[in-house]
């Protein structure tokens, strides 16, 4: 059967009409804050703690907007008699963000998990050259990021917990086992 | 002495009419459209849900430079915008809102010519302007109001020849005194006809080919600025609220309602008016642009006929009922 004439005029009136009725979708912003994801990728935090200045997130940048100085410095043999070790420390880590295309490799690439994406997002400057931030505006950042989301029910142990837990049943073990004998001498 | 005040009265009142009414309108399109679209619309100006947006726009308006093109009709491109919009001020002056002798700026006996001919000439402004401008798209668009001019005059003269036939009189409030309920489904294919004859002619959407911003910028109105682009837009709200308030009293019966025939006829009319101006907006909001040869076609091939057998439909009842 065709169609009445018309009724497809009628169709955009009824859609307009209902969508007066509903909810705007409209998110005020600067009023109110919006709701994000929470993986959100707005800004990278840096955990200074973990960084080695491998340089790797630097070299694989597309844009080379990663600036990292560093220096060697000695550090004491940890046993008597052993070899003097050196060690890098940071001295400078800075993102241009007027740069920086949010992709996310350096984070990727990070082996030590120093780079975290941060759902911050209010860093606009008036100056260009302002967007370049330092390792202390980042380290700020990193205390915005987010926990990272649980496992999957099935999933494997985490490498960590898992070294851990060995870890902790040898000594257990060992520690029992110094016990025992006392026990049966007595 | 009286006389002077009174008539310095109702110049007065129609005059406030004409300056709050189309900003009113305006307003409830920047609300009515953003809701349709699933937005707020204007949130800030005048700090309640932006209800000072107009009067900012206008204020806005007022500080911009005003810019006449070298090569322009320096006269002409001047003049343009007041030939758009007083035509709606003589047309609001004529258009009775209420039963009483103070309820109409001025009663005339041939309302209905006068008014149709006044609003004629609201179009001649935009041709002044796409003309004067010196600019091919304004001459594009100038060409194109008078096609959809021409397109469109017709049945809305003859919609609304078909009321006063009903009638037996052109006087507006006549009409009026005539009018009886059961008018409203036996001219309501002229209403229709005359609304959206009345709509093209205003160059709303979805009749707005003689501004299609993504053809020809913006028409007739390209090379305005200022006080004189804002007095063009002005016009079309206008314009808005005159076809409302003269569909309301050729077709649905002005003061007339079922409760509060005694001095409450004027909110009557407003009432309708309002809705009307509503369906105006809520138009513009759904429908698409009509292409230049749909748009002559629809008048043509479509409206005239309509117009024509309703006049027909008129006449007959007419000869029955006598």
């Amino acid at each position: 059967m065709a169609p009445i004439p018309g009724s497809g005029l009628a169709k955009g009136l009824a859609v307009t009409l209902r969508t007066m009725t509903r909810k705007t979708v409209t998110e005020q912003y600067p009023d109110a804050q919006p709701e994000l994801p929470p993986r959100t990728r707005g800004v990278i935090g840096l955990f200074e703690e973990n960084c080695t200045v491998c340089m790797l997130c630097a070299r694989e940048c597309p844009d080379w907007c990663i600036y990292i100085d560093s220096h060697k410095e000695t550090v004491p043999p940890a046993a008597p008699g052993g070899r003097e070790r050196s060690r890098n420390v940071l001295d400078r880590f800075a993102i241009d963000f007027s740069l920086c295309m949010y992709c996310g490799i350096c984070i990727e690439v990070c082996p030590f998990d120093a780079l975290f994406w941060s759902p911050e997002f209010e860093y606009a400057e008036t100056d260009i050259r302002d967007l370049t931030h330092e390792r202390d505006k980042l380290r700020e950042w990193m205390w915005t990021v987010p926990a990272p989301p649980a496992l999957d029910p099935a999933a494997e142990e985490p490498k960590e917990i898992a070294a851990a837990r060995k870890t902790a049943e040898k000594l257990a073990a060992a520690q029992a086992e110094q016990h025992e004998p006392q026990e049966g001498a007595s | 002495m009286n006389g002077v005040l009174d008539v310095a009265l109702r110049l007065l009142v129609v005059f406030v009419v004409f300056l709050t009414f189309p900003l009113i309108v305006g307003q409830t399109e920047h609300k009515v459209m953003a809701h349709m679209q699933g937005r707020l619309g204007p949130m800030y100006a005048g700090g309640f849900h932006g209800w000072a947006q107009l009067i900012a726009d206008g204020v806005k308006f007022a500080q911009k430079e005003d810019v006449v093109p070298a090569g322009a009709d320096r006269r002409v491109f001047q003049l343009a915008p007041a030939v758009a919009l007083l035509p709606y001020l003589l047309v609001l002056l004529a258009i009775p809102i209420g039963p009483s002798e103070g309820a109409v700026g001025q009663v005339l006996d041939a309302g209905v010519f006068f008014v149709l001919a006044v609003m004629g000439v609201g179009v001649l402004g935009s041709l002044m302007a796409g003309w004067a401008s010196a600019n091919k798209f304004s001459l594009l668009g100038g060409l194109r109001t008078a096609a959809q001019l021409l397109a469109y005059e017709l049945p809305m003269l003859l919609a609304a020849a078909s009321v006063a036939m009903a009638a037996g009189t052109v006087s507006l409030p006549g009409i009026l005194h005539a009018f009886h309920w059961w008018w409203v489904p036996w001219q309501i294919v002229g209403a229709v006809v005359f609304f959206v004859a009345g709509l093209a002619e205003l160059q709303r959407p979805p009749f707005d080919m003689p501004v299609a911003d993504s053809e020809i910028i913006f028409g007739a109105y390209t090379e305005y600025t200022g006080l004189r682009f804002a007095l063009f837009l002005l016009a079309e709200y206008a314009g808005i609220v005159v076809l409302c308030g003269l569909t309301t009293v050729l077709f649905l019966g002005g003061w007339h309602g079922p409760w509060g025939h005694d001095g409450l006829g004027w909110l009557w009319t407003l009432l309708k008016t309002a809705i009307l101006a509503f369906l105006v907006i809520w138009l513009r909001v759904t429908y698409p642009r009509l292409r230049e040869d749909q748009l002559q076609k629809l008048s043509w091939t479509l409206l005239v006929p309509l117009s024509l057998a309703q006049i027909a439909l008129t006449g007959i009842v007419k000869v029955v009922i006598s």
